[in-house]
This record gives C-alpha cells, structure tokens and sequence, in this order.
C-alpha cells in the first residue's frame, strides 16, 4: 500500500464531489488508480479524455507511483 | 512569464510593463468574454486553472516558441475566478526584433495555451443553465 494526495479538477471535481483527499491504495500506476476511482465512485469520464499529473508535471498512465505522490486527474481544458 | 490572477489582468505589475530598448516589434493579445457561445447568452463564467501545472506548461510553450522563432520576451497572464461579459480573460505580450516572429510568434503559442494549459471555463447562461466547455 502507498499514501497519495489525489486532486480532482473541474468536471471531475464535481462529479467526485470534492477537490482533493489523501487515501492509501494498492494501485501502481494512475491508470490503474482512476479506473478504481472511477468503479468506486461513479466518475463517469473515460480515461482516454483525462490527463494526469503527478507532483504537478504531466505524466503518462503507465508511471509507476509511489509514496507521498500528489497525482491530479484533469478533464479536457478550456482556457484562453 | 505567466500568472493566474483573481483580479482584473490591468491591475498585474506585468500588464503593459516597458519593453526591452531591443524590442522593434510587440504583438499583444487579449482574450474576453463572449456574450453569446454557441448560440446562448452567456451572464457570467468561471475559470479556474492548475496554477505549478499551468506555469510548468506555459514555460515549455515558450521555450517551444523561442526554438521557432527569433523572441526577446513573452508574458502572459490569465484571470481566475467569476467573470462577465467584456472581461478580459487572457492577456499576452510577444516582444521581437523585427514583426515577423512576434505576429507568427503570438499566434502560435496562444494556439498551444489554448490547448495545453490546465485551465477550465464553466458557463452560466441567461436562462439558469451552467456546464463545463469542452466537457464531453
């Protein structure tokens, strides 16, 4: 098990319900870390429209996580 | 440089600050608020951005840029928080020796900001109804 502050941003802010938690998981990646979020908590983007963050620079789904991590998960941006 | 402001972008020390005495050209960009999107009348939307994220990305927009183009500086600031109509949302400066690169310049990167930087618009419009743009 790892300890992770995890951020939601936006839409998926909303569809969680909260912007940020710190909970502890089994998952090694963010990839298999949001397909958890998402079963347990109904957050009804797919992957595929969500980027990751993980100590606040981009990274990509298979990045192995570990302790301490802060990991965001963004939905598709609309700034300017 | 970039920022996210809360306040409006003309009360930032960046905003219109000198030029650098090397600058010839300086193309600026101002981005506002829209009263109508995609045929509804828009009363006010709400930004909200990443800040380290966004300040992170903005940096290898610029560094992208300046392998492209012959640039001196780029600022842009960005606004948060709840804006109306006419608001400026997003301001940017392209500093060059010569037109060319900064008219190219600043059209390049705003595309690219548009794009990569971490950053949400939510619309509320005239008739009570709200949602995330680009959103699926």
């Amino acid at each position: 098990m790892i300890r992770l502050e995890v951020t939601y941003y936006a839409l998926l802010r909303d569809m969680r319900g909260l912007s940020s938690e710190r909970m502890e998981t089994e998952a090694h990646t963010p990839a298999e870390l949001y397909r958890a979020l998402c079963e347990e908590h109904d957050l009804r983007l797919p992957a595929k429209a969500v980027k990751v963050s993980v100590n606040h620079e981009f990274q990509t789904w298979d990045t192995p996580l570990k302790d301490g991590d802060e990991v965001g998960f963004l939905p598709p941006v609309s700034g300017g | 440089m970039f920022s996210l402001c809360s306040k409006p972008l003309d009360q930032h020390s960046a905003y219109d600050t000198p030029d650098k005495e090397t600058t010839g050209a300086r193309v600026i960009f101002e981005g506002r608020v829209r009263r109508n999107n995609r045929g509804r009348k828009v009363s006010l939307l709400e930004y909200e951005g990443a800040e380290k994220l966004a300040q992170h990305e903005f940096e290898k927009v610029v560094r992208e840029a300046m392998e492209k183009y012959a640039l001196l500086d780029v600022r842009c600031l960005h606004r948060v928080g709840r804006l109306k109509p006419g608001d400026k949302a997003i301001w940017m400066s392209v500093e060059a020796e010569h037109r060319s690169p900064a008219f190219d310049a600043c059209r390049y990167i705003i595309e690219e900001l548009k794009h990569r930087l971490p950053i949400w618009k939510k619309e509320y419009y005239e008739d009570g109804d709200s949602g995330w743009i680009n959103a699926p």
